[in-house]
């Protein structure tokens, strides 16, 4: 029994931080058509900020609450000073996107490096993570729990921002035709930027929860940047439940192939998994209805 | 093949007696076109190399080597330099890319024809550099623990090699009684090498390997691997993951609920510099290393409040560091025992013996014959102030034995493919 458990509880939290860290590209990617790379460069900033915000306020049972929201803007900044500053002159060119968020990837990176210490940071778990719940025997880390109730947080908001608030039918609106959007009287220029602040904002959240299961320093992004867009893609792009579906997949057959074999030999066979589902399924797993004529 | 070693011999005898030592005779100039060495001796100064990845993921760990290597070379001058030169070091960076350190290193070699190069951090590195050392007959001098089973006449090594730490560490769980082991190790050559030893000499010293997983280096996530070390509840982790992921490892353990007090971690790659960024749930685990910040040797403290007080200083000093800073001082020592740069006069030099310097770690000697230094095994014990305690010190000094042929239980097959492997 434990053999089953262990690894579906660990792939779920697994699957839970990929969703964290993808969600926000469902956003820049999905909806925008932007291919951030400094995506990363965002988590590794919410970590940073977890840890800044810990050197403040020194319980670390209060400072990782306050960090979430104070990473969900910090990195959203960010995100909307790269948006200003270089994005919004290359919509509709992707492939430069990508090239030029890999450079500023870089430079974030050696900023981080530069103000930090090389090693990395501490950040603390508060109190309240540091145990495990028994389910069925297997003593699972209340950590997993968190990523796993975090992530849901972030996606209920999020589905439901894009479903009922006005922002989200605009956002929507300008996806599916800007130029009716823009003759409805929407200032897309302005969705654009909420759009990418929000999208980052939630790279900065997946950095908080990144921040406690793994190490916080300058490289930590460039191993989620693939996973996520992955995760992005095999789920449909611009699908949220795709995406969910899809994160959720791969860390269950990340945690189900470690268990079988080795945690190297896992890594191989889920990405095979996923190179051949998107072989035969280039579209991901749902496909966005639109009328534009785009 | 008679031509090669005759004209080995032939570029040695002429060699012994070219360069900058007072007193060369016409003979030496002929000498040193024949070999291709461009050192330039006539000025003041000494060109050295200083090479390690200063942009790019191995920055975290490489950084700290460049530093210290620059506060070596400051106090070298400050003492009247090498042989009354001065150093001038030419800074490389390696940006973590393996084809660069090789074309870097050339570049060292056969444009500012450096007389030494001092660096690296990796095993990708050092053998990304060592061909190139080794066709331009260049110095590379490497300055962290490694799997062994290595050896080069133009490549010195000061960090341990495998009967240095792994041994140690070993003899240091055998001794507590150690029955059960589980090995995790990020997926590379040296944990792989690494675990290769620990599995034969576990099986002389009757102890049980539960269980072994490997993780990609560049990955933080643990979960499952430690899943499997709770159910396999050894008496000990032997753990040989390196960088980052190693405080996913440390947290993940640490959630499962695994303490140092049921399970502890004995670790090859977790110093001073890494244990801060674990923060408490790495205390009361240990380490294998040779050099200690806390070791008490009369060089020691000295050394550690040059390093505080060094503009670029990290703080703290650790093993992999403070064989750096030996590097260079034995680069001077085997300079100034051959009286000269050249590289076939040192490489003379270090064969005659007896070329020693006086460590932080203590008196280290060059063996001349593999290169490598002498080191203490130590085993520290991690305490709340991220420094260790020393609980266990080797009888003496551990003499390098990179292909472990002191070894009995280590068979020579064994021996033959992993070399192969390693390449």
């Amino acid at each position: 029994m434990d053999a089953l458990i262990s690894p579906l509880l660990n792939g779920t939290a697994l699957g839970a931080l990929l969703l964290l860290a993808a969600l926000g590209l469902t956003l820049t990617f999905g909806q925008m058509g932007v291919i951030n790379m400094a995506h990363g460069e965002f988590i590794m900033a919410g970590a940073f900020i977890a840890y800044l915000t810990q050197t403040v306020v020194a319980s670390s049972n209060v400072s990782i609450l306050l960090a979430l929201p104070l990473a969900f803007i910090g990195a959203g900044l960010l995100g909307l000073l790269l948006e200003i500053g270089i994005i919004q002159w290359m919509y509709r060119r992707p492939l430069d996107t990508l090239l030029v968020t890999v450079g500023v990837a870089l430079i974030l990176q050696q900023v981080a490096l530069q103000i930090f210490p090389a090693q990395g940071v501490p950040v603390e778990a508060p109190d309240w993570l540091s145990g495990q719940i028994d389910v069925f025997g297997y003593a699972w880390p209340l950590r997993q729990v968190f990523t796993i109730v975090l992530a849901a947080l972030c996606l209920v908001s999020l589905a439901v921002w894009l479903k009922y608030s006005s922002f989200g039918r605009r956002i929507r609106a300008t996806v599916q035709n800007r130029d009716l959007a823009e003759t409805s009287g929407i200032r897309t220029r302005n969705i654009d930027r909420i759009t990418f602040f929000v999208g980052s904002g939630l790279a900065g959240v997946a950095g908080v929860a990144a921040s406690l299961i793994g190490g916080t320093n300058s490289q930590m992004g460039t191993q989620y940047i693939i996973p996520a867009f992955l995760v992005v893609v095999a789920g449909g792009v611009g699908q949220i439940k795709g995406t969910v579906l899809a994160a959720w997949a791969l860390g269950i057959a990340l945690s189900f192939f470690a268990e079988w074999t080795t945690g190297s030999m896992a890594q191989v066979l889920a990405f095979v998994l996923l190179v051949v589902f998107l072989q035969f399924r280039p579209q991901g797993l749902f496909t966005v209805r639109t009328r534009g004529l785009t | 093949m008679l031509a090669i070693p005759a004209l080995a011999t032939a570029a040695v005898l002429v060699l012994a007696g070219c360069g900058s030592r007072a007193g060369d005779t016409a003979e030496a100039d002929a000498g040193t076109a024949a070999a291709g060495s461009c050192i330039d001796t006539s000025g003041d100064t000494i060109k050295l190399g200083f090479l390690n990845s200063l942009t790019g993921g191995m920055a975290i760990s490489e950084q700290t080597v460049s530093n210290v290597l620059h506060m070596a070379a400051d106090e070298i001058n400050a003492d009247g330099g090498i042989l009354g030169k001065q150093i001038e070091y030419i800074q490389e960076d390696g940006a973590t890319d393996w084809p660069t350190f090789a074309e870097k290193t050339e570049k060292l070699l056969t444009q500012d024809c450096v007389a030494a190069i001092f660096g690296g951090w990796t095993s990708s590195s050092r053998k990304a550099v060592k061909p190139v050392v080794e066709e331009n007959n260049g110095l590379f001098f490497y300055p962290v623990q490694y799997e062994g089973l290595e050896s080069s006449p133009n490549i010195y090594y000061t960090g341990a090699t495998t009967n240095q730490q792994i041994i140690p560490a070993m003899d240091y769980l055998a001794a507590q009684g150690v029955k059960t082991l589980f090995l995790a190790g990020s997926d590379y050559v040296f944990p792989r090498t690494a675990n290769a030893i620990i599995k034969l000499y576990a099986a002389e010293l009757g102890i049980e390997i539960v269980g072994e997983e490997y993780v990609p280096l560049d990955k933080d996530d643990w979960t499952t691997q430690v899943s499997k070390i709770v159910a396999a509840d050894p008496d000990f982790v032997f753990n040989t993951i390196n960088g980052s992921s190693n405080v996913g490892f440390i947290k993940a353990y640490y959630d499962a609920g695994l303490t140092p007090e049921t399970t502890p971690i004995i670790s090859v790659s977790i110093a001073e510099e890494e244990a801060p960024a674990m923060g408490h749930e790495v205390t009361g685990n240990y380490a294998s290393w040779n050099y200690f910040q806390s070791l008490e040797t009369p060089n020691n403290p000295g050394f550690i409040e040059r390093w505080q007080a060094y503009p670029d200083s990290s703080g703290v000093t650790s093993d992999p560091m403070e064989a750096a800073y030996i590097s260079l001082y034995l680069y001077k020592a085997l300079a100034e025992a051959a009286g000269s740069f050249e590289v076939d006069d040192i490489n003379a030099a270090a064969a005659e013996g007896g070329i020693t310097v006086d460590a932080p770690e203590g008196v280290v000697t060059l063996d001349g014959e593999n290169h490598h230094i002498s080191k203490p095994g130590n085993i520290g014990r991690i305490n709340a102030d991220n420094q260790f305690d020393i609980v266990w010190s080797s009888d003496g000094f551990i003499e390098p034995d990179p292909y472990l042929e002191g070894y009995d239980w280590f068979p020579a097959d064994v021996r033959d493919a992993l070399v192969a492997a390693a390449g």
